[in-house]
């Protein structure tokens, strides 16, 4: 493999060598194999192709091999409690497809029979229940397109600029359309005592996780889910059962849901203690921040999907969401947050879900400072960096949903950036 | 009101304004069987799983454990991951010190630096630990495991301290005020608008960082080390 000049460049290979030999497997228009373009008739072209269900359960075109989830080996000790992010940069539209949904386990992926699992819900309630996975799917069921975000989303760059990539910077998030049963069904089936305040949610891994969830979220929008875009959840996700917690952080969505207690106090359990509470400059640290504020990203271009068309007539595309909404307005900037221009939408625009926007413009082949900045339906516009490490601190790791800086070099090169 | 009570009705207050999408409706859900799907489990499958431990010692098994005992479990099933003496070994989490650290530019949170309740570590270490042979302890060994991390941490002083449901539940953590309720809606009031600024918001910025000079992005055949988060 001969490599060009901008290939063998540091930045551009930073973005890790599958994405370099991707960008060689798919040649901007002037490369490829002569041979197969007009006026010559290709080899696809001249003989038959597999037949229908020689591939019974369809995959991506092998050119497209490096879309795949990826993890940061460096970022824990094992890679059963880990996590692997959603390669952002080649998808489009708002739904994440179900193999790049990315993953955090805390004890790697439980192969659950569905025939054995159970879920119970028992502690402060008139009956408690046990139902089997097709006793759940008796129940009424609500189909909802929700966004599930890590806390600690873009926790790795609260000092600055640290990884090359919004799959890396901004990854640990998806959006599935989910059915399911809603958590409020379930609950009023069971009886919720008057003291019930307090739900214990837990997942029957090998790390049976635990969090403590209000009866206030639980009865609200929370569901039980057991598909995931129509199909049945990926054992990644939690199958055969998931809570859904819809615009809260992703820890609370407890996977291979086994256990709901109701109880009148919160648990502090290991997650919502030692994990998941944000550590502020004085010492003192937030708890119970479950829900995810007004946060976007531009996907395109970005360090992995440089500009490879040179200047001309330039697509921004990116995603926008809020835990406490719909999206109002996306602004983006291509000078640093100095001027901004209003993002178009496009797409469904819905509650607690993924958006889509796009900014189009004529590039004039100068260097740009892309950023995206939300403001979502209660008002709340999406802080800087440096607006959020003012209150905030460097040391709070979850909770980052402060705006990204893309810097687009003339050679149209984009880097992760960090600007004063 | 009872103290835990002003608590939760403070959780649920700074709930509902850190997420207005939460309704205001009456919490009810007595409603009534009306589907009558499922069936009640019985007396047994509810203790099978029951293991979740409260801050009031609520759920604690009976059972004791002393850190003498614990000090050999520590040493067989954990100190490979931990550290002898809870320091960790390479990215495993640190047990033990880190007092005083929480306002350094390196805070190092252990059950004893950062952790609320003691009650926690018995919660946890029962879900989840030996890491990959969970729930491979008895009872008193677990309580014997949790004596021990408490006296790395210099909660538990005597070595022949037993741990129990009573004597656990008694035991107060060094940080335990150390933690404040969700207060965004409040403290970063600043952050909702009207109008977001559309010209001439800031004045020209320069670049001051750059992912690429740090250079711990994820590469084929590459050994990258950086601050990481667990």
């Amino acid at each position: 493999m001969s490599k060009t000049d901008s290939q063998s460049r540091r930045s551009f290979l930073a973005t890790g060598a599958g994405v370099a030999a991707a960008m060689l497997a798919r040649p901007a228009a002037a490369g490829g194999n002569p041979a197969n373009q007009p006026p010559n008739v290709p080899e696809w072209t001249k003989s038959l192709g597999e037949g229908v269900a020689v591939r019974p359960y369809g995959k991506p075109s092998k050119f497209e091999k490096d879309v795949v989830r990826r993890d940061v080996e460096w970022l824990t000790a094992s890679r059963e409690s880990s996590v692997s992010f959603t390669p952002l940069h080649e998808l489009e539209g708002i739904i994440t497809p179900n193999g790049l949904c990315f993953e955090r386990h805390h004890g790697g992926i439980a192969e659950v029979d569905p025939a054995d699992h159970r879920l119970m819900i028992h502690g402060l309630v008139e009956r408690p229940l046990i139902l089997t996975l097709e006793e759940l799917k008796r129940y009424p069921r609500v189909n909802r397109i929700h966004f599930m975000e890590c806390a600690a989303n873009s926790g790795m760059e609260w000092r600055g600029a640290q990884l090359n990539g919004c799959q890396f910077t901004h990854g640990m998030i998806h959006c599935v359309q989910y059915t399911g049963v809603s958590l409020r069904t379930l609950l009023e089936e069971a009886g919720v005592k008057s003291n019930g305040k307090w739900l214990l949610v837990e997942g029957a891994d090998a790390a049976t996780m635990d969090r403590s969830l209000p009866i206030e979220k639980a009865l609200d929008d929370c569901i039980i889910a057991y598909k995931m875009n129509g199909e049945a959840l990926y054992p990644e996700q939690g199958y055969p059962m998931r809570l859904v917690v819809p615009g809260w952080q992703g820890n609370l969505w407890v996977k291979w849901l086994r256990r709901i207690k109701v109880g009148d106090q919160p648990w502090h359990t290991r997650e919502e203690t030692s994990k998941y509470t944000d550590l502020m400059p004085n010492g003192k640290a937030r708890r119970f921040t479950w829900s995810m504020d007004a946060k976007s990203v531009i996907t395109s271009p970005s360090p992995q999907a440089p500009i490879k068309h040179g200047k001309g007539f330039t697509i921004v595309s990116g995603l926008a969401w809020s835990g406490n909404g719909k999206v109002k307005r996306v602004d983006v900037s291509l000078d640093g947050g100095r001027n901004w221009w209003p993002a178009r939408l496009d797409g469904p625009v819905l509650d607690k879900a993924l958006t889509r926007f796009y900014y189009e413009f004529d590039w004039n082949g100068e260097p740009l400072l892309l950023q995206s900045r939300v403001q979502d339906e209660t008002g709340y516009v999406q802080p800087s960096k440096a607006e959020l490490r003012k209150i905030r601190g460097v040391n709070s790791i979850y909770h980052n949903n402060g705006i990204q800086t893309w810097h687009v070099q003339a050679n149209g090169e984009v880097e992760n950036v960090e600007v004063a | 009101m009872s103290k835990s009570l002003k608590l939760i009705a403070v959780a649920l207050t700074a709930c509902a304004l850190s997420a207005p999408a939460v309704s205001q409706q009456k919490v009810d859900a007595k409603g009534g069987p009306r589907y009558h799907i499922g069936r009640v489990p019985t007396a047994d499958e509810i203790r099978g799983w029951d293991i979740d431990v409260r801050p009031d010692g609520q759920g604690l098994p009976e059972g004791k454990g002393t850190v003498a005992e614990g000090e050999k479990l520590f040493m067989d099933n954990c100190s490979s991951c931990h550290g002898e003496f809870g320091e960790g070994n390479g990215r495993w989490p640190v047990l033990a010190g880190g007092k005083g650290s929480l306002t350094s530019d390196n805070p190092v949170k252990t059950v004893g630096s950062y952790w609320p309740y003691a009650s926690t570590v018995f919660d946890y270490v029962r879900h989840a630990m030996p890491y990959g042979n969970t729930g491979s302890l008895s009872v008193d060994e677990y309580y014997a495991l949790v004596a021990y991390v408490l006296y790395l941490n210099d909660v538990i002083t005597d070595q022949n301290f037993e741990l129990n449901k009573k004597t656990l539940a008694t035991i107060k953590m060094p940080n335990e005020q150390g933690f404040v309720m969700d207060d965004r809606a409040t403290s970063e009031k600043s952050f909702w608008q009207k109008d977001p600024c559309m010209k001439d918001c800031i004045a020209p910025v320069k670049i001051t960082g750059r992912a690429a000079a740090i250079d711990v992005t994820p590469e084929d055949g590459k050994e990258k080390k950086s601050r990481g988060v667990e």
